[in-house]
């Protein structure tokens, strides 16, 4: 019974993870940038959020808010790497260590919990008395739909398109009178505005906010695109993709779970998540690589000794 | 048409690699001239279409295209005046995007963009009209991603793509010299079409002497920076191979040698 209850836990928690990893997918596999702000617009969601419903502002207003920030994170990373010329990853580096001084600046302190303070999960349970698991299972469901929804129909637009086409051939999306620099501000803006919502609806899920919160995020996302990928294959269409992601962060956060019960120590979980990618990333290559050999051929004629020895 | 005046551009000055690629340029072209443009490694063929086409910012004078000063204008601002085919067939399309999506972006080279669809149904139906007339069966596979498209198929929805709109300028750096002799025969005569149907401006790099010669109605030969020679219209049409040599070799001292420049196809 305990391993069913942490499945589904792991599972709801995987949803709220799946939105950062989306945002993540926006950058990585559209923008083709490794964005480092993620570690820093996770805790940055999590903290504005935990900050403004202390204050007693209203849980769904501090999830606006949050999203806020994450974009102008997001817009400081593209700034400082369109504008200023820094490489992507470290633009990235550069914005998540300053907003770890000003993640503590806006909670006044490491650790805000939430305990007594009223959360969107608290007051959906209060009205239709179902259980918080199943509660944030479901709004997660609800977001994911909806914004899987949203990034596939803005992605058919044009300024989707010329996001695409600025990832895909810089040179040839400029030549065609886009706006890369521009473009690029933007999608590091909606990507960071979605890592932040999905730092706030975790804060509210687990009760407390914490300027650590965000730490490896980047990790975990990159694992969620990956576990995606080998679940529902690289050649699927654009909305599938956006899905895979999602399930992929609930695969993980099940993986997790899992190797927790069977004794794993909670200390070793990033060093487990770091082997994880690391693996995922070097199969295919070693994959690649053994079919070169295999298909190498020492005879000039190519019909010969073709599975030979 | 095309005004460039006095416009020079030096690489790195100031360090041990520096290189003046052009040097006080002045070219001046009228309304529908087909100008090809031959020269050795290094004489600045590709430099003045990228300036002109603002990949880099030019040191000083001014070029002005159909009235417009684009001296100091961004690349992406520039980008509604010029249809752009480059050398690599890699570089004029998206290889993640559909043929169609391809298409559509290029439609909308030097429009606002906004939150309209992509790509419309009505789009579509051109494209498919448009891709028939490369003849390579392209227009059944519009959704397709173009990375699965070889090297002369991607530079001839290139071309196609720089005259969807069509240009005040086409800029052609060696479009052909990265394709096989065959599939580079089929996409200069595309471009000899298009250019002529369209009634296009356009300046072509090449370095083929015969194709130098056969096409266009106006012939430059740059060197160092500048151009040494232009001849047009019924002149043009007399020119030999060797006389373009004779010509090559006087400027250039007699280096010829190690030049690429071609003799033959």
């Amino acid at each position: 019974m305990g391993i069913m209850l942490a499945i589904q836990g792991a599972v709801s928690q995987g949803i709220l993870w799946g939105i950062m990893a989306l945002g993540i997918y926006l950058t990585y596999r559209i923008l083709d940038v490794a964005d480092l702000t993620v570690d820093g617009s996770f805790a940055l969601g999590g903290c504005t959020c935990a900050a403004l419903i202390t204050a007693g502002i209203n849980p769904w207003l501090s999830l606006v808010a949050a999203v806020i920030a994450g974009m102008l994170a997001g817009f400081v990373t593209g700034l400082l790497h369109t504008r200023c010329e820094i490489p992507a990853i470290l633009a990235g580096i550069l914005t998540q260590i300053g907003l770890y001084s000003i993640n503590l600046r806006i909670m006044g302190r490491s650790n805000t919990p939430l305990l007594k303070s009223p959360t969107i999960f608290k007051q959906l349970s209060g009205v239709t008395g179902l259980g918080q698991n199943w509660i944030s299972m479901i709004v997660g469901l609800v977001f994911v739909a909806g914004l899987i929804s949203v990034l596939y129909w803005f992605f058919g637009t044009e300024i989707g398109s010329a996001i695409r086409a600025t990832g895909d051939n810089e040179r040839m999306a400029r030549s065609l009178g886009m706006n890369t620099n521009r473009n690029k501000v933007l999608g590091l803006a909606i990507s960071n505005g979605l890592v932040a919502l999905s730092g706030a609806m975790v804060t509210q899920s687990q009760g407390y906010a914490d300027v650590k919160q965000g730490t490896g995020a980047i990790v975990i996302g990159l694992a969620s695109i990956i576990i995606g990928e080998v679940i529902f294959g690289k050649k699927t269409s654009f909305g599938t993709k956006l899905l895979s992601v999602v399930v992929g962060s609930a695969v993980y956060r099940i993986i997790v779970a899992v190797v927790l019960q069977l004794g794993l120590n909670t200390d070793d979980l990033k060093l487990l998540t770091a082997l994880l990618v690391a693996a995922a990333l070097t199969v295919p290559v070693i994959l690649e690589k053994r079919k070169q050999a295999a298909s190498y051929d020492p005879m000039t004629d190519g019909s010969a000794g073709k599975g030979g020895n | 048409m095309l005004n460039i005046s006095h416009v020079s551009k030096t690489f790195n000055p100031g360090t041990v690699t520096e290189k003046q690629a052009l040097r006080d340029l002045n070219l001046h072209l009228e309304p529908e001239d087909f100008v090809t443009i031959i020269g050795g490694n290094g004489a600045g063929k590709s430099t003045m279409l990228n300036m002109v086409a603002g990949v880099y910012p030019i040191d000083c004078g001014t070029i002005y295209l159909d009235g417009v000063n684009i001296s100091r204008r961004p690349e992406y601002k520039r980008a509604s005046l010029l249809g752009r085919v480059f050398q690599d067939p890699m570089m004029g399309t998206a290889a993640g995007m559909q043929i169609e999506e391809n298409m559509a972006l290029a439609h909308r080279r030097g429009r606002r963009r906004g939150l309209k669809w992509g790509v419309t149904k009505q789009e579509k139906e051109i494209f498919h009209e448009e891709l028939k007339r490369l003849g390579l069966g392209l227009e059944e596979r519009m959704t397709a991603k173009v990375g699965l498209l070889s090297g002369g198929q991607r530079q001839a929805l290139t071309l196609l793509m720089a005259t969807l709109q069509k240009p005040k300028l086409l800029l052609l750096d060696e479009h052909t010299a990265a394709l096989d002799p065959r599939t580079a025969k089929k996409v200069l005569s595309l471009t000899e079409e298009m250019v002529a149907e369209a009634r296009l401006t356009a300046l072509m790099v090449t370095h083929n002497m015969k194709d130098a010669l056969r096409l266009g109605n106006r012939l430059i030969m740059m060197h160092e920076g500048q151009i040494i020679y232009d001849v047009r219209g019924e002149e043009k049409k007399k020119l030999k191979v060797e006389d373009l040599l004779k010509k090559f070799e006087d400027a250039s001292g007699g280096e010829f040698a190690n030049d690429r420049m071609m003799l033959s196809d």
